[in-house]
């Protein structure tokens, strides 16, 4: 994280060197600077894309051809000016992207750089067959961007919206939205969990790509002056790939980094390979497709990172010190382990709390009051039926202890009250709203928080980042306010939330820690943390005290306490019985997708029907 | 005599080292557990040892230094992992067949004798031999998998978690699968979640904190132990 | 349009979704294994026919060389890390197929013979740039082995370029019989395809269904912890994969040359049209692959009479609405857990 001050002296530093470059660089680096700032341009669409919310695509070079196309026949034929292009490739970009993300926003994993590659090679075929396009040949003679512009003021203005694109898309990762993006690549299932509408930001953020790559495009047309298919198919999309590979998918400069060794050594390749090799062909081409496996190979995470690191282990070896572990628990004695997991709060905490209102809080339900409740709920799989008649209910105020051994149907149970899997029959029912069928963000807007069994975290955000994305729904910020900056109250608040949730659990230490650094245990806290932001009526819990030491697993049934008594409704999935049997007040068993017993702690305990299924002859 | 022997074992994910330096021997017909919080390393501990990871430090088996996975099956170290790593999508019968899968490349076509040994362990699989492993309940799920280590005929079996997230009836029914491996004459390295079942079952134990090992001897003494006592048993509180 | 023409397509279509059907099926064996989208087998299937193609025209093949190379580095890593019986495959078998590949150009051997030896040059470099490419990655993601796939396919497309030159090539057809069967003319080389592609596809699944290291290769599909503890060297059951994706790859290519000129970047088109078919399986059903494939074929045949131009378009499009589908029913396969 770079600090403001340094900030601005970057900024002002990279708008001084564009200002300069009609001056010091001859016509040929000219053109060289402005085709690298364009690729950076739309390498840039690509890092938000790939890099931060985890969509590759294979068809980023279509958009570019898009935009370029549209402005590059209007100015031509059409007898438009250069500038009216650039709304008009935006649109068809942008448009293009929207009507396209309509479909493959649903698309995921793997198969979406599947359908990208689908895509961009039927777009391909579509520029070289259209009619009036010029074929697989193309078009010339388009104007240049202004009338009479020198190619290094060209690059100058280049330069001048590269820094602008970069400080907006800066903005953007550190909002709301940009939380949301990454949640959006680590995993899904959670991100809806906390109420981000993944669809609606897997299409947004694929639009604004195709944006990045439409200016992009408009910048090549009329610079460059000539258009045909080739620069926008499958090869030249998978340069834009090879970039931010190359430069780090995951950071801004990257794309700047990678663009820039990408166009340069292709230039300087260019002549050198087929003389060396004496017969031409596109040698460049296999260069970079070498250094991109080699790059993927010893540097996974890109040159820039590589390079980072690199420079700060080598600070590191001359003369500082290593920086501090953040607070991580590292001696092994055995009085360490005593060490509770929630200390006392920090003093600053309560004017966090102070702040912390200004984001709305629901009414909670008087205690005792029926908060869900699940009526002959079913779930089959195919043939297989997991869950079947599952009548369960919990009230505000209430711990209630789901148990059985795995593939019982309790991960089942639990995903369909969360809204992670539709009930094939059944009602379920949340603070008396049938909810069945309406998906785990719905559920969320209504009141439902729950963790996951693996704890699914963003393994590199900070800890702080990771609790504030559970108030995801308590915010509004979306891209254009969290690009300008609009939502710096808001986005104090809701890290003010964070910070007072921390507090809760006990994890005001570690902050600033990525939350992958953390020990297992702590993690949870992180997730509960972050359930706990969402303001939720209900809380569910998956295996919360898998795998922590007693002492964790104490302290963890306190706050556990200390929520109940607050109000707040618990449904629990756990194995481990002397925790359930301490903590909760009422235990549904389950054993082949059944309930076969429900009732308060002891009942369970000697309920001859629980002994026989699954507890034994020993409890 | 020692059959299993690591030393100042280090071993981790990229570049975040999880195990910091363990020793610990398992001798023949001995059971010896690890006990510990998550996150203090039993995995990557069984998984180093297994050949799995990277490893620095030595492990050696029956006084020969021992290499990747591949030569620890060969020469009779068979893991069952905590996630059972069942070949979900074939049958019980190949699962087990597979399990024979290094002594068949060895030479051995013994296959069809091995397996009617397993079916008599586990007569539940015998029933489900055409079954695919996908379809099988959670306890028979660690049947096969204890099944298909058997095939391999191995000296030493490590198991990772074999009670996880069973019915408390069916722990009981794996613990008294593995005594009965124990005086078949196989060597058991056992890491447990559940403190107290392994501390009652193995010869000896180890805890591990934090990627070391905190605290070891034989399990009789470690039940006793007030630190293991307050840090993993609890006093039992329902009797 | 009447019968005669509709059977005729229909039995174009069907010869090349034959063809599409077996690197769909060396796709889905090598993805199983590896996770690795095996994007270059489309290259190879250039490189094999380009192979032989410049055998019978008595130019020693480049791609001979390409192999040698590969062998020699792998050797020369093997020695270094004192594993001696490298030398048998890195150094003898490269060593008597080069000897027997010059020989058979120098000599002019029957178009089999050198049909034979292409076959060999082209699957072994399938294990050798798994070795090179995808091995160091280990366990990476999907992706990272998709953008890999990628950025081989430039790779080998640049060699081939070297080697061959861009001009297209067609190698004899193997039989000019025909067999007329009611009103319809069915050409020896459809049959032969189909025969091929049947024995083929018979012999994958008797290796696979009845032999215990054909059972292992699919373990370590199903499970790669799971194979590695029952002693599957994941190593090997990589190389094994490809090798099997880039013999499924040298056949086709033989068998597409009589039937359409190939040159170095069309192979690739044929490798993405036998991936669409692999997708249409979800890449993991074999049948439903197959199904894939020949529906491929016979669509593409058919828009080629009608809206020649738009061939491509409609094919490639094929592959969205089945993504869709798959990533409705699939669930979310990048969720990590």
């Amino acid at each position: 994280m770079t600090k403001p001050g340094q900030r601005r002296t970057l900024i002002v530093a990279a708008l001084a060197v564009s200002a300069a470059l009609p001056f010091v660089l001859t016509e040929y680096e000219a053109t060289l600077a402005s085709f690298t700032g364009i690729a950076a341009i739309a390498a840039l669409g690509l890092v938000l894309l790939t890099g931060v919310s985890g969509q590759t695509s294979f068809g980023h070079a279509t958009f570019v051809g898009l935009a370029a196309y549209t402005t590059a026949w209007m100015s031509r034929y059409g007898g438009w000016s250069p500038v009216a292009g650039l709304p008009a490739g935006l649109a068809i970009a942008g448009g293009t992207a929207f009507l396209l993300g309509l479909i493959t926003s649903r698309i995921s994993g793997h198969y979406l750089p599947l359908a990208t590659i689908a895509w961009c090679a039927s777009f391909f075929y579509l520029f070289g067959i259209l009619p009036g396009l010029g074929g697989y040949n193309g078009f010339g003679e388009i104007p240049p961007l202004f009338p009479g512009i020198s190619t290094g003021t060209a690059a100058a203005l280049i330069g001048v919206i590269l820094i602008a694109v970069t400080i907006l898309a800066a903005n953007l990762l550190t909002s709301r939205t940009g939380r949301a993006m990454r949640a959006l690549a680590q995993s899904r299932i959670m991100a809806e969990s906390v109420g981000i509408d993944t669809a609606r930001l897997a299409r947004s953020t694929f639009v604004l790509a195709a944006l990045l790559a439409g200016l992009a495009g408009w910048l090549f047309a009329h610079v460059q002056r000539y258009v045909s298919p080739a620069p926008f198919g499958l090869s030249a999309s998978i340069e834009y790939v090879f970039m931010v590979v190359i430069g780090g998918v995951s950071q801004l400069g990257g794309a700047i980094v990678g663009a820039a060794i990408v166009v340069l050594l292709r230039d300087q390749l260019n002549d050198l390979l087929p003389r060396l090799l004496g017969s031409s062909g596109n040698f460049e081409t296999v260069a970079f497709s070498l250094a991109v496996i080699a790059s993927l190979q010893y540097a996974p995470r890109g040159i820039a990172p590589a390079a980072t690191s690199l420079w700060r282990s080598g600070n590191r070896l001359l003369n500082r010190p290593p920086p501090a572990k953040l607070g991580l628990p590292r001696d092994v004695s055995w009085p360490g382990l005593a060490r509770p997991s929630t200390t006392t709060p920090p003093p600053t905490l309560e004017r966090a709390a102070a702040h912390a209102r200004s984001l709305p809080v629901r009414p909670k339900p008087p205690r005792g009051s029926l908060i869900l409740q699940t009526t002959a709920l079913e779930k089959r799989f195919g043939g297989l039926i997991a869950a079947r008649s599952i009548d369960l209910a919990v009230h505000a105020g209430e711990i209630v202890a789901l148990i059985g051994p795995n593939g019982a149907g309790k991960s089942t149970t639990f995903n369909l009250c969360s809204g992670a899997l539709a009930p094939t029959a059944g009602s379920i029912r949340l603070l008396d709203q049938p909810i069945q069928g309406q998906g785990a963000r719905a559920i969320a807007r209504r009141g439902l928080a729950r963790t996951f069994q693996h704890v699914k975290l963003l393994p590199e955000a900070t800890v702080l980042d990771n609790i504030a994305l559970g108030g995801h729904l308590r915010a509004r910020a979306g891209f254009v306010r969290s690009m300008l900056r609009l939502d710096r109250t808001e986005e104090a608040a809701l890290l003010q939330t964070a910070c007072f949730q921390a507090g809760r659990v006990g994890l005001t230490d570690v902050l600033n820690a990525p939350a992958g650094t953390l020990p297992l245990g702590r993690q949870r806290l992180v997730e509960i943390a972050r359930g706990l932001c969402l303001d939720p009526s209900i809380f569910l819990l998956d295996e919360p005290a898998a795998g922590l030491r007693l002492q964790e697993k104490q302290a963890l049934a306190e706050l556990l306490r200390a929520l109940r008594d607050e109000g707040m409704a618990i449904l629990l999935v756990e194995h481990d019985m002397d925790f359930v049997m301490d903590l909760a007040d009422r235990i549904a068993v389950m054993d082949f997708g059944e309930k076969i017993a429900d009732g308060p702690p002891g009942q369970i305990q000697d309920d001859p029907v629980v002994r026989e299924a699954y507890l034994g002859g020993v409890a | 005599m020692t059959l299993l022997s690591v030393e100042n074992l280090s071993a981790g994910y990229g570049k975040a080292e999880v195990l910091h330096g363990v020793s610990l021997s398992v001798a023949e017909r001995q059971i010896v557990a690890i006990v510990g919080p998550n996150g203090a390393g039993k995995t990557t501990l069984m998984h180093a040892t297994m050949g799995l990871l990277p490893r620095t430090g030595l492990v050696s088996f029956m006084d020969r230094s021992a290499g990747d996975a591949g030569w620890m099956v060969r020469h009779g170290v068979v893991l069952v992992p905590e996630t059972r790593a069942l070949f979900t999508d074939m049958s019980v019968e190949e699962n087990l067949q597979l399990g024979a899968f290094a002594r068949y490349r060895q030479g051995a076509r013994d296959l069809p004798e091995s397996m009617a040994e397993v079916f008599e362990i586990f007569p539940r699989l015998a029933e489900r031999r055409r079954q695919s492993a996908g379809t099988l309940s959670g306890g028979e799920r660690q049947m096969l998998a204890l099944g298909r280590a058997l095939m391999g005929k191995p000296k030493l079996l490590l198991l990772d978690e074999p009670s996880l997230g069973l019915a408390p009836k069916i722990v009981a029914d794996i613990f008294r699968v593995i005594g009965t491996m124990r005086d078949r004459g196989i060597s058991i390295l056992l890491v447990e979640q559940n403190a107290r079942a392994a501390l009652q079952m193995a010869d000896y134990g180890y805890v591990l904190e934090m990627g070391r090992v905190a605290l070891h001897g034989s399990c009789a003494i470690l039940a006793e132990d007030d630190r293991v006592i307050e840090t993993y048993l609890g006093r039992k509180r329902h009797a | 349009m009447d019968n005669a023409i509709l059977l005729a397509l229909l039995q174009d279509g069907l010869t090349t979704g034959a063809i599409y059907l077996l690197l769909a099926v060396g796709l889905l064996i090598a993805f199983s294994v590896t996770r690795a989208i095996f994007i270059p087998q489309g290259d190879l299937v250039s490189f094999a026919a380009l192979t032989l193609a410049s055998m019978i025209g008595r130019h020693i093949p480049g791609t001979i060389w390409l192999l040698d190379s590969l062998c020699a580095a792998a050797l020369a890593l093997s020695l270094a890390r004192g594993r001696l019986n490298a030398v048998i495959p890195y150094g003898l078998a490269p060593a008597v197929l080069t000897i027997a590949t010059l020989a058979a150009t120098r000599y002019g051997a029957p178009t089999a013979v050198s049909a034979v030896l292409s076959l060999g040059i082209v699957t072994a470099l399938g294990p050798l740039l798994y070795r090179f490419a995808y091995e160091p990655l280990g366990e990476a993601s999907v992706l990272a082995l998709l953008i890999v796939s990628m950025a081989l396919h430039f790779v080998l497309i640049g060699i081939a370029l070297y080697c061959f030159g861009a001009e297209g090539v067609s190698t004899p057809a193997l039989t000019d019989a025909s067999f007329d069967i009611g009103s319809v003319t069915v050409s020896g080389q459809s049959l032969f395809v189909g025969l091929v592609c049947l024995a083929m596809v018979g012999a994958l699944r008797w290796f696979s269904v009845r032999t215990l290291y054909g059972k292992a290769l699919r373990a370590a599909a199903s499970d790669r912890l799971g194979a590695r503890l029952i002693g599957v060297d994941h190593v090997l059951s990589g190389r094994t994969a490809f090798a099997l994706a880039s013999f499924a790859a040298a056949v086709s290519g033989l068998l597409i040359a009589p039937i359409t000129p190939l040159s170095y970047d069309t192979g690739f088109e044929i490798g993405l049209k036998g991936f669409v078919a692999a997708v249409i399986g979800g890449l993991a059903s074999y049948p439903l692959a197959a199904a894939g494939a020949l529906i491929v074929g016979t669509i593409e045949s058919f828009s080629g009479f009608w809206a020649s131009e738009y061939r491509n378009i409609i094919v490639f499009s094929l592959l969205i609405p089945v993504l869709i589908w798959l990533s409705l029913t699939r669930g979310n396969p990048e969720d990590r857990a």
